[in-house]
């Protein structure tokens, strides 16, 4: 057991070493720099910079020199805990993900929730009442959630609350707390913000959850272990829950692993849509601006995520799985 | 149901002081499953008699109703399946004279059909695999047992999963008990399933297909082990098997099924013996044996068993029986009743049968009422 933990530990070190690499190269793979996009969004907005500058500011960032030279210098910089700086913010990096991240990880980690807590219910019911009535007004529904693209449903919610409701939904905060320090009032209405991007992020994988759910339960159910459970006197919700629903629940631990990195990111269109303070957004306008240090460090981030993610998942499926335990 | 004219009395009073009164009798059982595309019987129209003490078997093909009707018993029938009618009238050891409950008139969830399952029956079946939840031990699922019929602390459970295990001959229990199902073999796995139905000395014992999956040593040692214990406790055994070589080494009376229906019923010598109906001649004939000449082809039963969609009208053996009546078989479906002591037989090639369905009641649907049981108990080994 300590020695296969140490063999997944070290190979998730190599792992990431390898997304740092793949995230630098990609993030270099379009031409140009970020000097370039810089210079083109000067020119867009009518005034530029000289070729002077370009090549100081080439140099400041170490832009000129050869891509493993540059790949070398991040290195450095990461493995001292420094993400650099974001160039267009002028800014280090982790000042700027700094409140996103923990905003982004509430906002996902409130929609996760809200998934699990609405989706495992429903699908237990729909399976252990298949072609009901209501099993199919919740698979018409499901197939809906799954259908309909989240940041539309983002816009609906918003046009409706503005129509309708008068209210500014978006956001996850009221504009006076929006730069104000922490405190419990702005704590209060952050968490009367987070229903709505919540409902609307976790929409899609609570319709994918149900089904999942349904699909393996339905398995679960025929199993002769049920049967076994039945005439031992257990009622026949117990039998079902104690069961069939624990072995069903498996799969949902080895999704533990891709939750992760969503957590951080976020959806990005969704994000943009109903103005979040996440890092979704910051992921898309770092890539537009070419800003590697920030992209890279995003990227790098949410690799690392889904390889802790994946490893926490393996360990509690075994955990919770005998039947996958490894003995040596 | 119109069936009342066999009333309880029937059993206990006929043939005088000699017959104790079944444990279980189930009388004119129907199971059917009502699908999208068409209506099952699964069972239609089962009765027979189980006495304590005694071991009954049930024997047919696949798809006859074997393991339905024991299912029915404990209620655990799967959905879209429903008892229909018929009555499963279990008489309790608690006071004197006829404590029976009638468990077909149960709410199948309720609180005292669930006190009879693992309370009063214990139930074993086919596959020791998947029969264990995969993720709890062993004595986590047999703990749960014992405590749902006793009032026991978690030690004292515990220690009991212990003996029952060691009961059913598991070695090392204090071991075994922590372990998971894919951790024990699958004579183990058995073993310990029987421990499990035992959890609360079950009156009744229903074995469905207990052996089917195990080799053939394991096989024998899992029927031993049954009559050990039947011996020990005096329980009754319900062995449904669709082999004949099983039913011969353990049953006292032997109960005959053909798609959904008792086709023939008696004591385990008679049905070898002298059997009546033609599905069990053929049953028999099929059995290889080891005075047959070499290289000599098995006779098997012509023709597959009738999809249950499409079940023949009258009985439902005739589209494969030798001796088939036409006019007669294919038309009225012959009722189950005595053709020699002891023994019932549910064919025309009898007149006791041709009779019974010219009797007052209309041969069309009133043939199907059962007539009285003959108390099987007499002359048995």
């Amino acid at each position: 057991m300590l020695s296969y933990l140490i063999r997944r530990i070290l190979l998730a070190l190599f792992t990431c070493w390898a997304i740092s690499v793949l995230a630098f190269v990609i993030i270099q793979l379009p031409p140009g720099d970020f000097v370039d996009a810089y210079i083109s969004n000067l020119s867009a907005s009518g005034s530029g910079i000289s070729l002077d500058q370009a090549q100081q500011l080439r140099a400041e960032y170490a832009l000129d020199e050869p891509i493993w030279v540059q790949y070398a210098r991040w290195m450095r910089l990461i493995l001292r805990g420094d993400l650099g700086m974001a160039m267009e913010w002028q800014r280090p990096v982790t000042e700027v993900i700094g409140d996103r991240l923990w905003l982004t990880m509430v906002v996902s980690i409130a929609a996760v929730v809200l998934t699990w807590l609405v989706a495992l219910p429903i699908g237990i019911y729909s399976a252990v009442r298949p072609y009901s009535p209501l099993d199919y007004l919740f698979t018409l529904l499901g197939f809906l959630g799954l259908a309909v693209p989240s940041f539309l449903l983002g816009l609906l919610v918003l046009y409706f609350g503005f129509v309708y409701f008068n209210a500014n939904i978006g956001g996850l905060f009221s504009p006076q707390y929006a730069d104000a320090p922490w405190t419990g009032a702005k704590l209060l209405d952050l968490l009367r913000h987070l229903p709505v991007p919540a409902v609307i992020l976790g929409i899609a994988s609570m319709a994918q959850a149900i089904r999942i759910m349904r699909a393996n339960l339905l398995d679960e159910l025929r199993k002769p272990y049920v049967v076994t459970a039945r005439a031992k006197g257990l009622s026949e919700w117990r039998a079902i829950w104690k069961y069939p629903v624990r072995v069903a629940l498996n799969p949902f631990a080895s999704t533990i692993g891709y939750t992760l990195p969503y957590v951080v990111s976020g959806s990005i269109i969704v994000s943009l849509v109903l103005g979040l303070p996440t890092v979704g957004p910051l992921l898309l306008r770092s890539l537009i601006a070419q800003d590697m240090f920030l992209a890279g460090a995003i990227v790098l981030l949410l690799g690392i995520m889904t390889v802790i993610g994946t490893l926490l998942s393996d360990l509690l499926l075994m955990w919770i799985d005998p039947r996958i335990r490894v003995d040596d | 149901m119109g069936d009342r004219v066999m009333g309880d009395g029937v059993i206990g009073d006929e043939g005088g002081g000699a017959v104790r009164a079944p444990l279980l009798s189930v009388r004119d059982l129907k199971t059917y499953f009502f699908q999208d595309d068409g209506m099952v019987k699964a069972v239609d129209g089962a009765s027979f008699d189980v006495f304590a003490g005694k071991t009954l078997g049930i024997v047919g093909e696949s798809g006859c109703g074997k393991s339905v009707t024991a299912r029915s018993i404990m209620r655990i029938v799967d959905r879209p399946g429903r008892i229909v009618g018929g009555r499963i009238l279990l008489r309790s050891a608690k006071g004197t004279g006829s404590n029976e409950i009638d468990l077909a008139q149960l709410n199948a969830d309720g609180a005292q059909m669930r006190a009879i399952n693992g309370g009063e029956i214990g139930l074993i079946f086919q596959e020791p695999m998947t029969s264990f939840s995969p993720v709890h031990t062993v004595g986590n699922q047999i703990v749960e047992a014992i405590r749902l019929h006793r009032a026991m602390g978690k030690q004292a459970a515990r220690d009991r999963a212990i003996e029952l295990l060691r009961l059913v001959g598991v070695p090392r229990p204090e071991g075994r008990v922590d372990e998971y199902a894919h951790q024990l073999s699958g004579g183990l796995r058995q073993r310990a399933m029987i421990a499990m139905a035992l959890a609360a000395d079950p009156k009744l014992l229903i074995a469905d297909e207990p052996t089917t999956a195990l080799d053939v040593t394991t096989q024998s040692q899992i029927l031993n082990l049954l009559v050990d214990l039947q011996e020990r406790n005096g329980m009754a055994i319900v062995l449904i098997t669709h082999d004949l070589g099983v039913i011969a080494e353990m049953a006292d009376d032997v109960v005959v099924m053909y798609l959904g229906r008792v086709v023939e019923e008696g004591p385990v010598d008679d049905i070898f013996h002298a059997p009546k109906h033609p599905y069990t001649r053929a049953l028999l004939r099929s059995i290889p044996s080891v005075d047959s000449p070499p290289r000599r082809k098995l006779p098997t039963i012509s023709g597959s068993i009738p999809h249950p969609y499409n079940r023949p009208p009258g009985c439902p053996f005739h589209t494969r029986c030798p001796d088939v009546m036409p006019g007669l078989c294919n038309v009225v479906e012959p009722p189950l009743v005595p053709v020699a002591l002891g023994q019932m037989a549910a064919c025309f090639l009898y007149p006791e049968v041709r009779a019974a369905t010219a009797a007052p009641e209309p041969a069309a649907g009133g043939g199907r009422t059962p007539a009285p049981l003959l108390p099987t108990a007499v002359g048995r080994r």
